[in-house]
């Protein structure tokens, strides 16, 4: 009996050698670059001794300030991946003509194009929005840290661990060829059957415990940790936002985790629910998936909305204006944000009422985010404006965004949508709202908040540089696929026929390679900040004269963030603190019970990895071991009751006079 | 306490997913059996008992924490245990019985919605057994402290929840599919 079964089949599942691609030169030389990178700092760390350090300070800190920084770093680690993907993209549509194939073969393309868009919206615009919620929302209401500190820190590893099992997708196997929603049918098993959708499937539901738990986590914290006096309507605008992400994220992901489910019974058990026979209804699929999708761009622009409005009052000098009515614009967006899902899918024939009601509700949104635009506008107006960095953002999001937002609602329109559904002006939209929104508001929030969280500022004259490459170059990126798309150049395509069309995708190769430069300037920014840091120091707390709580703390902030709760009077509580002469309180002190260090989630999210890795090659003793493991380790941890210490007060006093000995020092 | 809420919401939505495509697809039998050849409902209705049972008893546990009785609480939990052990082995016996007779989750879209939907179901009260099982033990160890109370109301949301969203199963899967 036991004759039949195939020995390596039993252990390796069906990863067999041929499943590296060595016979690829541009993943070969991909590899051995990072493999040389990865292993110089291996072996710098090792050097210089600091796996205790890393291990002991960051990675099993339930701080949520270090926690949040750690986002970023994943985020910008997975930008310079998502950003290399996309200009080879770029390079092989301006090269692909008159008879040419470009250099990336069909199957390499599409693993490409699908791979830039699932990491750049699952692991750059995700972590960087959840790792900016996570260091400023408890700063900003006065809280000691998030409600569920331990969870905050399996979140993030969970995320990284999907990020990781994302990139063994490079080297081990292949990435999927479906584009980053992974429509069925052409992702059910049948004209998928490689690794690349499994490891589609698993890397998102991984991270996607994360997101969900880290809402969860951020939502608790901001209904139930804001500092006494701090009453709805009077919690700074970019906590507002954040609070509407997390309603989002925790009331969309589930549908999400469960569609993607569905999808994976129907490729490991032979179910029916997106096949084209036996029942199976594949649109079923669109609408759900959408169902998340649609929420999930609000999710990554309420945020970058919040940092706006806190840079434009901060940089302006100004209360922001119409406070009551953003909050409310951003509540209707949130609620909004469930009723337009369907636009997505237009030409699929859902009938003219269904067409017309979605098409009726997409337009609609623009008028809450319009009142935005114009309450910043209003704040700036009779202003002192600072052009600082984020204040340049916010201008340079403002307009990009306008013309995004405009090209939107063209879209929104049913048959116009017909004409250019799937082309390369959408392409152009959404890359125009996502970069225009998200990714200047996140530059805007790094460059704001960067000081906070490392004591002193980024360096202007780079951060300018990267500024002006990253806006001309998005400019000269994407306006050519707006008109390429109003010619009815589809998305995705690798190859192309007529030569008319190469000029426009050389001009947005050219505006590809000016990003390469603004990304290599902010890298350069980050860099010369930290040389120069003695130069840039912020001893203060309080570099930009700023308005809400995360500024009345030195910078950076302790691990207890305040020693006394601050008591809140007014909207902008530190400006209101400011103008009241309030003075800091130099004795007194109490003791300060903190969480503790817990390597418990680093744990449990690399044994998902595992688990995930297993699944994905059907190597199931494997995936069964790391289940069981998973979930004895998840036990284990409940019976650790010990989760807290104290800092004594001779401490946090200690600290405390050492911070108004700089202020002193320096005024 | 409101962090679990808002879980427990969050789970109620991939309910409602699972819901949705059984809606959709319930009448896709592709030629093969249909809930009016397979339901049993005096079988459901067993299993229906022993998952309100277990609510119940569930409700006397908390009773029995209110009144610092840790072993009532005890003993309530592991019957509660015994009726939810109870309603998997009959819920495992209908899905075996279903296979046997040719009704397996590859066998239509309908199938396939409906296997899921009660499997996840069933797989949910199988990790409130285990969760069970734990909070036995660490009530054992350290009694009826801050902690473990905090902990018996989140599994007791976490039980209810299941009753309910048994409940939307029971009328919606069952009771209109053998009308239907």
């Amino acid at each position: 009996m036991f004759g039949n079964i195939d020995l390596a089949r039993l252990i390796f599942g069906r990863f067999t050698l041929d499943a590296i691609p060595y016979y690829d030169p541009i993943l070969v030389t991909t590899f051995l670059v990072v493999a040389m990178a990865g292993g110089a700092l291996l072996y710098a760390i090792t050097k210089y001794r600091l796996w205790g350090y890393l291990w002991s300070e960051w990675f099993t800190t339930v701080d949520h300030k270090k926690i949040g920084i750690m986002y970023m770093i994943l985020a910008i680690v997975m930008l310079l991946r998502g950003f290399a993907d996309a200009i080879m993209m770029r390079l092989q549509q301006a090269i692909a003509f008159n008879g040419s194939e470009g250099y990336l073969p069909a199957h390499h393309y599409d693993q490409v194009f699908t791979a830039h868009g699932v990491i750049m919206i699952f692991f750059v615009a995700m972590p960087m929005i959840t790792g900016i919620m996570n260091y400023v929302v408890p700063l900003q209401i006065g809280a000691r840290d998030v409600s569920f500190p331990f969870l905050n820190n399996f979140s993030f590893w969970m995320t990284t661990a999907g990020a990781v099992i994302i990139m063994m997708s490079l080297f081990v196997g292949e990435f999927a060829r479906t584009g980053w929603l992974a429509f069925p049918p052409l992702s059910g098993a049948e004209y998928s059957p490689g690794v690349g959708v499994d490891y589609y499937i698993w890397g998102l539901q991984i991270a996607g415990v994360g997101t969900l738990l880290s809402g969860v986590n951020l939502l608790v914290t901001i209904i139930k940790m804001r500092a006494p006096g701090m009453t709805m309507m009077k919690i700074p605008v970019f906590t507002w936002t954040s609070l509407c992400t997390n309603v989002l994220i925790v009331a969309s992901f589930p549908v999400l985790t469960a569609v993607l489910a569905l999808l994976s019974l129907d490729r490991y058990v032979g179910t029916n629910f997106f096949t084209n026979d036996l029942g199976g209804n594949s649109m079923m699929y669109f609408n759900l998936i959408w169902i998340w999708g649609h929420p999930e761009v609000y999710i990554l622009i309420l945020p970058a909305f919040g940092v706006f409005s806190e840079v434009t009052s901060t940089f302006s000098g100004k209360r922001l204006f119409g406070y009551t009515s953003m909050v409310y614009a951003t509540v209707v967006i949130t609620i909004l944000a469930y009723l337009v899902w369907l636009h997505h899918f237009f030409t699929m024939g859902n009938g003219a009422s269904v067409n017309s009601f979605f098409g009726i509700t997409t337009m609609i949104i623009s008028i809450p985010t319009g009142a935005k635009i114009f309450n910043w506008l209003f704040t700036m107006y009779r202003g002192r404006i600072r052009f600082e960095l984020p204040m340049m953002w916010t201008i340079a999001f403002i307009v990009t965004f306008t013309i995004g937002g405009m090209t939107g609602v063209l879209l929104a329109v049913p048959p116009v949508d017909f004409t250019v559904h799937n082309s390369l002006f959408l392409v152009a939209h959404f890359h125009n709202v996502i970069i225009g929104g998200v990714l200047f508001g996140m530059f805007a929030a790094i460059n704001f908040w960067f000081p906070k969280a490392f004591g002193f500022r980024l360096d202007p004259f780079w951060g300018k540089v990267s500024f002006w490459f990253w806006v001309g170059g998005f400019y000269v990126a994407f306006m050519p696929l707006y008109v390429l798309g109003l010619m009815g150049v589809t998305r995705r395509l690798r190859e192309f026929d007529d030569p008319s069309l190469q000029i426009w995708f050389v001009i947005a190769a050219c505006g590809a390679a000016m990003i390469a430069v603004g990304i290599a300037a902010f890298l350069i920014q980050i860099f010369q900040s930290i040389r120069n840091r003695e130069a840039l120091a912020d001893v203060t707390g309080d570099p930009w004269n700023g308005r809400t709580l995360e500024w009345a703390t030195s910078s950076p902030p302790p691990e207890y963030n305040f020693a006394f709760t601050p008591i809140v009077h007014d909207l902008d509580a530190y400006a209101d603190m400011k103008a009241r002469g309030m003075q800091r309180p130099m004795k007194g002190f109490k003791p300060i019970h903190m969480p503790k260090n817990t390597g418990a989630g680093i744990i449990l999210a690399g044994l998902s990895v595992v688990f995930g890795f297993a699944m994905i090659w059907y190597i199931w003793w494997l995936a069964i071991v790391s289940f069981i493991a998973l979930i004895g380790t998840a036990i284990a941890h409940t019976f650790n009751y010990d989760r807290g210490y104290t800092i004594p007060a001779d401490k946090v006093s200690a600290t405390e006079s050492a911070y108004a000995a700089a202020i002193s020092q320096r005024g | 306490m409101l962090g679990f809420w808002i879980y427990l919401m969050s789970d109620c939505l991939i309910f409602a997913v699972l819901f949705a495509t059984y809606g959709v697809l319930s009448g896709n039998y592709a030629a093969g059996p249909g809930p009016h050849d397979l339901f049993e409902l005096p079988l459901v209705a067993l299993n229906t008992t022993m998952l309100l049972l277990s609510s119940i008893t569930y409700g006397f546990a908390m009773i029995g924490m209110q009144h610092d009785r840790q072993k009532q609480v005890m003993v309530w939990l592991a019957i509660t245990g015994l009726f939810g052990l109870a309603f998997l082995g009959i819920e495992i016996y209908e899905f075996a019985h279903l296979i046997m007779e040719g009704a397996t989750p590859q066998r239509s879209g309908f199938l396939s919605a409906f296997f899921t939907l009660v499997g996840t179901h069933g797989l949910h009260v199988t990790f409130g057994l285990i969760w069970l099982v734990v909070l036995l033990v660490q009530i054992q160890q350290r009694g009826l402290i801050a902690d473990n109370r905090r902990r018996l109301m989140c599994l007791s949301m976490f039980w209810h929840f299941l009753d309910v969203v048994w409940i939307g199963v029971f009328t919606f899967v069952y009771l209109l599919g053998v009308l239907r």
